[in-house]
């Protein structure tokens, strides 16, 4: 494989960049810009996916036996699609930090 | 070969700085799946252009390239051209572009593409504005819509880029919506078996640009298909398959106020985009009916 040039940018102390290619599948914390975070009342979820299914960040996974979604809080931006796409209204959004 | 720092989500990286309620992560992540992994992409700077990475950060795990907003078209043809001419005829050449790549700046490479019926699938997503930039209204902003170019509403009805697409005889061309994401896979799997040159029209809502909470935005976009706003249609072989009747055609009241950007149109405007999303629906039907 041709080695890309090693370029440095116009700051090289803080950054270098291997060239005009990226080779590294990297992603940005997304779950510190959440506000608010979905909360499931697992006495009404239906297990349907439909908030899997418009999550954007792919953040939610259903299960089918226990708990029925769990969060990946690392990328879940807060937007409150999931909530407002839950046909049962089993999610709601409560503020970030709040226990319940 | 490409670094793994984090798992991928399909062929999508997790954590993508797009606006919290946008949704255009899902059309990625619905497309490349489908598409498969033997997938060259193709984006233009814009919202999209963050799929292409930054520096030695990549976002997709798919090869790419992102090119210049005029000539997404023409680098995927060369794509395209270049595979052919090695033989190879299974890797699929996709450019997903936003409105203003596609209506606007990109629209002469686009139709030279077409025309020469290169075996390309464009998939343009349209949030009716240049919302990377700063919301800048684009030939696809919509009668009556507030942009930062057009502060008091926009005058003039939008192009209708499907129609432009069904007018150079593409093998394929579909609108779909992120409020039917079932539907946007079965028209991108239809898509991807055909040979030729396949064009997606997707609506993506833009909760920054709009103006609504960033949680409406599947409810933002499904009002449309009710409204006739945006209208589910698939061009097969000169063949025009509309989706379901509309249930409140030509009703957009509801629609526009659920937007921000309409907050400063007119009843008389109201009413004239309902009769449009009418009028634009009946001819489309009758298109079908042929």
């Amino acid at each position: 494989m041709q080695m890309q040039q090693n370029m440095p940018t116009s700051t090289p102390s803080k950054r270098r960049v291997l060239g005009p290619c990226s080779h590294i599948l990297a992603a940005a914390h997304t779950g510190s810009w959440r506000l608010e975070r979905p909360s499931v009342d697992e006495s009404l979820c239906i297990r349907c996916g439909t908030c899997a299914r418009y999550c954007p960040t792919a953040c939610i996974t259903v299960s089918r036996e226990g708990s029925p979604l769990s969060f990946d809080w690392t990328y879940c931006k807060g937007c409150g699609i999931c909530a407002n796409e839950c046909p049962k209204k089993a999610l709601k959004m409560i503020p970030e930090g709040s226990d319940d | 070969m490409l670094t793994y720092k984090v798992q991928p989500k399909g062929a999508v990286s997790p954590g993508i700085s797009t606006c919290q309620g946008c949704m255009i992560d899902v059309i990625f992540r619905n497309v490349l799946e489908i598409m498969g992994d033997d997938t060259v992409l193709v984006v233009p700077p814009g919202c999209a252009a963050q799929f292409s990475g930054t520096g030695p950060e990549a976002s997709v795990t798919v090869p790419g390239i992102q090119g210049n907003l005029e000539n997404s078209a023409a680098i995927a043809s060369g794509i395209a051209n270049g595979f052919k001419h090695q033989g190879n005829d299974h890797t699929k050449v996709v450019a997903i572009a936003g409105d203003g790549g596609t209506v606007d700046i990109g629209l002469q490479s686009l139709s030279g593409a077409m025309e020469r019926n290169e075996n390309i699938l464009y998939i343009c997503y349209d949030n009716e504005a240049y919302m990377n930039t700063g919301i800048q209204g684009s030939s696809s902003t919509p009668l009556a819509a507030s942009t930062t170019t057009t502060p008091a509403g926009k005058k003039v009805y939008n192009k209708d880029l499907i129609q432009i697409v069904m007018a150079h005889h593409v093998p394929y061309a579909a609108t779909a919506s992120i409020a039917n994401i079932p539907d946007l896979r079965k028209k991108v799997q239809k898509a991807r078996d055909i040979v030729g040159c396949r064009v997606l029209h997707i609506m993506s809502p833009c909760p920054t640009g709009w103006g609504y909470p960033s949680g409406k935005t599947v409810e933002v976009a499904r009002e449309a298909i009710n409204c006739g706003a945006w209208v589910l249609l698939e061009y097969e072989n000169g063949k025009v398959t509309l989706g379901r009747e509309p249930s409140e055609l030509g009703k957009a009241e509801k629609y526009f106020s659920m937007q921000k950007r309409f907050k400063g149109a007119s009843e008389e405007e109201i009413a004239a985009a309902g009769r449009h999303f009418a009028e634009r629906y009946e001819y489309l039907k009758k298109l079908s009916a042929i």
